[in-house]
């Protein structure tokens, strides 16, 4: 039976972390509502973007002629892993479900016995990560100092990987991330960024009677590099939201916890005290008694 | 015939502009063009340029660096790489700009692994400094 006074330091060291995690919510609302709204900005550049791409991919891509980001190498052996996770916890399964998903998919190429490389980005999945797979790690991006995810970043990302591709360094690469459906469902989810591929009903019928300046074929092959940017970037700003929704509703549960969690000390220690104060009588009446 | 088209300016990380405009003038790779309504659909590379709107409302400028063109029958898109409002550009900004080119010019040297990125890195460069001296910053 716990004394009265470390009841006491436990009800408030309990109401202390709720004001923390109180705090850790609301913060993290404030930033989800900004997270949002980036996704949401970059949204009309990415769906323009792979419209335009898909169109010119439908024409281009079934040449000999086809840029090999787009064809690819002709193999599958060397399968490269960019798993995308956030900078800190305390965010509920956000981290450990993207995680789970990306070692999957390394069990199940290794089973088929293909080469797997690692790339991560962000602190949390390299940790989890490299527990298991360390030896698979190629390279790992820190955004730990970036307080606002921007273009750039992605296009930093973006040109490592493309520099492993044009080295020959593997034939597929896959982005691992979190895709951002409301507060409480972040879905993780595996896209494929090269050889790219499209959605055949996004394609936008880019008919014979475009001119391309400079020629189609030229164009494809600048574009194709930015393409990669785009979808890291789309990848980069869904796993933002993501990130800040799960620490949302993992930081509501705290809170609620700690409140249920007070309401039981505070009834303890008032039973505690009541069983002191009974006892201090039954020994004063039994003393008067004993006169 | 229709003497306003839709015209929309986006970067990856916002959109910029979104109006009827009469007339764009398009800093094309191979060289600048004027899309107005009715124009022929065309895709288009950008380089580092000035991308000039005539709008009913006024003209307005901005600066894009790399990006494509897409006109259409519907109107005109521009997917910039970077974009800035022309007058929220300052004089620090370009010098970032140009010392960006000109890092990029000097690794591709350095590497001088294929002659092409040479010389677009070079012509990279020159397209900075050109825009430098028609801003007159």
């Amino acid at each position: 039976m716990p004394s009265l006074k470390d009841l006491k330091n436990r009800i408030s060291s309990v109401k202390n972390t709720r004001k923390i995690t109180k705090a850790m919510q609301m913060v993290a609302a404030a930033k989800l509502r900004r997270a949002q709204e980036a996704a949401e900005d970059a949204r009309p550049y990415a769906e323009r973007f792979n419209a335009v791409l898909a169109g010119l991919a439908a024409s281009v891509g079934n040449s000999d002629t086809a840029p090999k980001l787009l064809a690819g190498t002709g193999s599958d052996q060397v399968q490269l892993l960019v798993v995308m996770t956030a900078e800190r916890g305390l965010c509920g399964g956000f981290n450990s479900n993207i995680a789970k998903l990306a070692r999957q998919k390394v069990l199940e190429l290794q089973a088929a016995g293909k080469v797997v490389k690692i790339l991560t980005v962000g602190k949390k999945g390299r940790d989890v990560l490299k527990r298991d797979f360390a030896d698979l790690f190629v390279g790992h991006v820190d955004l730990t100092e970036v307080k606002r995810v921007g273009y750039g970043d992605a296009q930093g990302i973006a040109k490592d990987v493309l520099a492993r591709f044009d080295a020959g360094e593997f034939d597929v690469a896959t982005i691992f991330y979190a895709k951002f459906q409301n507060v409480v469902t972040q879905i993780p989810t595996a896209q494929q960024i090269v050889p790219a591929q499209f959605d055949a009903d996004g394609a936008e019928e880019v008919s014979g009677l475009v001119d391309y300046e400079p020629s189609e074929e030229a164009i494809l092959a600048d574009l194709l590099p930015r393409g990669v940017a785009t979808q890291i970037f789309a990848g980069l700003l869904e796993n933002g939201a993501s990130e800040q929704g799960a620490r949302m509703s993992a930081m509501d549960n705290a809170t609620r916890n700690a409140g249920d969690m007070i309401d039981k000390l505070t009834i303890e220690y008032n039973r505690s005290r009541q069983a002191v104060i009974t006892n201090e009588l039954i020994e004063i009446i039994s003393g008067a008694e004993a006169l | 015939m229709a003497d306003t088209m839709q015209f929309d300016l986006v970067s990856p990380e916002r959109s910029l502009a979104s109006l009827q405009a009469s007339a764009v003038q398009i800093p094309g790779s191979e060289g600048d063009m004027t899309a107005m309504p009715q124009h022929a659909p065309t895709l288009t590379t950008l380089r580092p340029g000035i991308l000039k709107v005539e709008a009913p409302e006024g003209t307005s400028e901005y600066l894009v660096t790399g990006g494509f063109a897409q006109i259409s029958a519907e109107g005109l898109s521009v997917l910039a790489e970077k974009a800035v409002p022309m007058d929220e550009m300052t004089r620090a900004h370009l010098d970032e700009l140009i010392e960006e080119a000109r890092t990029m010019y000097k690794t591709a040297q350095e590497d001088d692994s294929e002659h092409g990125l040479v010389e677009d890195a070079a012509k990279l460069l020159a397209d900075m400094e050109a825009l430098g001296t028609h801003m007159s910053l």
